[in-house]
């Protein structure tokens, strides 16, 4: 099962996690990204590029796929505007061993901050808003794969 | 053309039909030729080390030539997950 989502609703992390148990694999491991809202920030919208955003979500997700030998994987990002603390993605593995699940999850959101076409516009509480800078580290814990 | 982020509001549309000069052969290429024309477009595509592309929406260098793509995005570089 590989799953891949774009989409401008809330996710159910519960959800998503007990069809991957469902599975029977023997592990699952998962990581949620979520809003930070320190710092005066009153929400985060998040732009994406139409169409290359959901081909290059799933082409990360097959490369996954064909790195460890997962029996399940659900990537979901959400696009628009969000509050402090909603969740913005969703990694799930499933596979058979600790070991590849973990790497795996690891790998995909590394891989999903570094090359897929989204972009976070921070809007705070005075009215001011800023576009987020990208940071050397996450293209660096990207090439680490 | 296709505008993403802060190149989008910078250039103040999110895309435009643009038809590569013959003598353009580059993205870099037509980045220079925008830019020559209007103040929008040379304020969005100044700072080229804080731009990324899209060709046919395949990551690409602001390097390669054009050819014969349909679709060409610009962007800063992502900020996802």
């Amino acid at each position: 099962m590989i799953e891949v989502r774009l989409q401008a609703e809330r996710f159910d992390p519960g959800a998503e996690l007990a069809r991957l148990e469902a599975l029977g694999s023997g592990a699952v491991a998962s990581f949620i990204g979520i809003v930070r809202g320190e710092g005066g920030l009153a929400s985060l919208r998040l732009d994406h590029y139409p169409g290359m955003a959901e081909r290059a979500m799933q082409a990360i997700a097959d490369e996954a796929a064909s790195r460890w030998p997962l029996l399940g994987l659900v990537l979901v990002h959400r696009h628009g505007t969000l509050a402090a603390n909603e969740r913005i993605v969703f990694v799930g593995t499933a596979s058979r061993h600790r070991a590849a699940a973990l790497e795996a999850c690891a790998f995909l959101i590394d891989w999903a901050k570094a090359k897929a076409p989204f972009w976070k516009q921070e809007t705070f509480h005075d009215g001011t808003t800023r576009w987020v800078e990208a940071r050397a580290i996450d293209d660096a814990a990207a090439a680490r794969w | 053309m296709l505008y993403f982020a802060w190149v989008r509001e910078a250039i103040g549309r999110d895309g435009e039909r643009v038809d590569v000069p013959a003598d353009v052969t580059t993205i870099a290429d037509l980045l220079d030729r925008l830019a020559a024309g209007s103040d929008d477009h040379a304020r969005a595509f100044a700072d080229r080390a804080r731009l990324r592309a899209a060709l046919d929406q395949e990551f690409v260098s602001l390097a390669v030539p054009i050819g014969q793509a349909r679709e060409l995005a610009i962007f800063p570089p992502v900020t996802g997950g």
